[in-house]
């Protein structure tokens, strides 16, 4: 690795034409159109939450509290350390900024095994959407499995989508392609990952916490 | 005018202030968790989504520094939020008044 070499070459051709800020209200707009997808989700949730009370909470009971509140505890912090990398990136502590965007992603996978195991477990005992042990329940438990399944299904995608884009940063990071003083890359990448941390902090009280 | 095309280089936040963020947001998670235990009955959601809603308040303004962001950013959360809620709105008129 030459990184020290690189590191110390004058900057060139990309400090020309850069606009981070309207980089990074590009990414707010599309942050907006993800709100607006899973905004379309939590409103069709609680038109039936509100139709069939006792049915998601009959149905709410079923899922795994547990697991929901440690995959909640992931998140968390692996927004933490995504936030830790940028600021690291920002005070030049780059080899900071490399474990912080390592970590997020061993977080990032951590939430997935345990979504596997949550999955696993539900389908395993005959809970998924079609199943027949579903469709002999009552119209608002399939329509809260129903639900379940497409909302963190969803949500559990952008995880994966997320692991795919900080996977690029972090090579960018290792290849000074992203530097202290242009780490807008990861600065958006971050923002991505903060709103998947978002929609989970709406989605783990609604699913998992009705008691 | 002068265009400074850096980022967010006056305004990040310090690691201090990351982790505290962070043991913030897991205090309010630990709370929310207790709190389903107990029956409130009717103010349950309320409390949850509250709950959810100052724990969004910490990440879109420190997490993604938004707090330190040019207005128009601030404008546009607005107008998405807002949309949002008319939406829901209008959507329960509908449904409740059918």
């Amino acid at each position: 690795m030459a990184n020290s070499i690189e590191a110390t070459l004058p900057p060139t051709s990309h400090q020309a034409h850069r606009d981070d800020v309207g980089a990074r209200m590009g990414m707010w707009l599309f942050l907006f159109t993800e709100v607006l997808l899973f905004g379309g989700m939590f409103l069709i949730y609680a038109v039936y939450r509100y139709k069939y009370p006792d049915q998601f909470h009959l149905a709410g009971m079923e899922l795994n509290t547990g697991i929901g509140t440690l995959n909640t505890i992931i998140l968390l912090t692996s927004s933490l350390t995504m936030a830790l990398s940028i600021a690291a990136i920002q005070k030049k502590n780059k080899a900071l900024s490399i474990i912080m965007l390592c970590s997020t992603l061993l977080f990032a996978i951590l939430f997935m095994v345990n979504k596997f195991f949550e999955w696993s477990a539900k389908i395993s005992h005959g809970i998924y959407p079609g199943s027949k042990e579903l469709l002999e329940k009552h119209n608002g438990e399939i329509l809260f499995f129903g639900l379940y399944y497409v909302m963190t299904g969803l949500h559990a995608f952008h995880i994966i989508i997320g692991v795919i884009i900080l996977t690029f940063m972090l090579v960018f990071l290792i290849r000074n392609k992203i530097t202290s003083d242009n780490y807008i890359k990861l600065e958006n990448s971050g923002l991505y990952w903060h709103i998947v941390d978002l929609i989970w902090i709406f989605l783990f009280p609604l699913f998992y916490l009705i008691q | 005018m002068e265009h400074n095309n850096t980022s967010t280089e006056k305004h990040g936040s310090s690691y201090t202030t990351l982790v505290l963020v962070w043991v913030g947001l897991l205090a309010l998670t630990s709370i929310t968790v207790t709190v389903a235990g107990i029956s409130l009955g009717q103010y349950t959601l309320f409390v949850a989504l509250l709950i959810a809603a100052i724990k969004s308040g910490f990440v879109i303004n420190i997490f993604m520094h938004i707090k330190f962001e040019e207005p128009i950013f601030k404008v546009f959360i607005a107008v998405s939020g807002i949309t949002l809620f008319i939406i829901f709105l209008l959507t329960f008129f509908d449904y409740i008044y059918r």
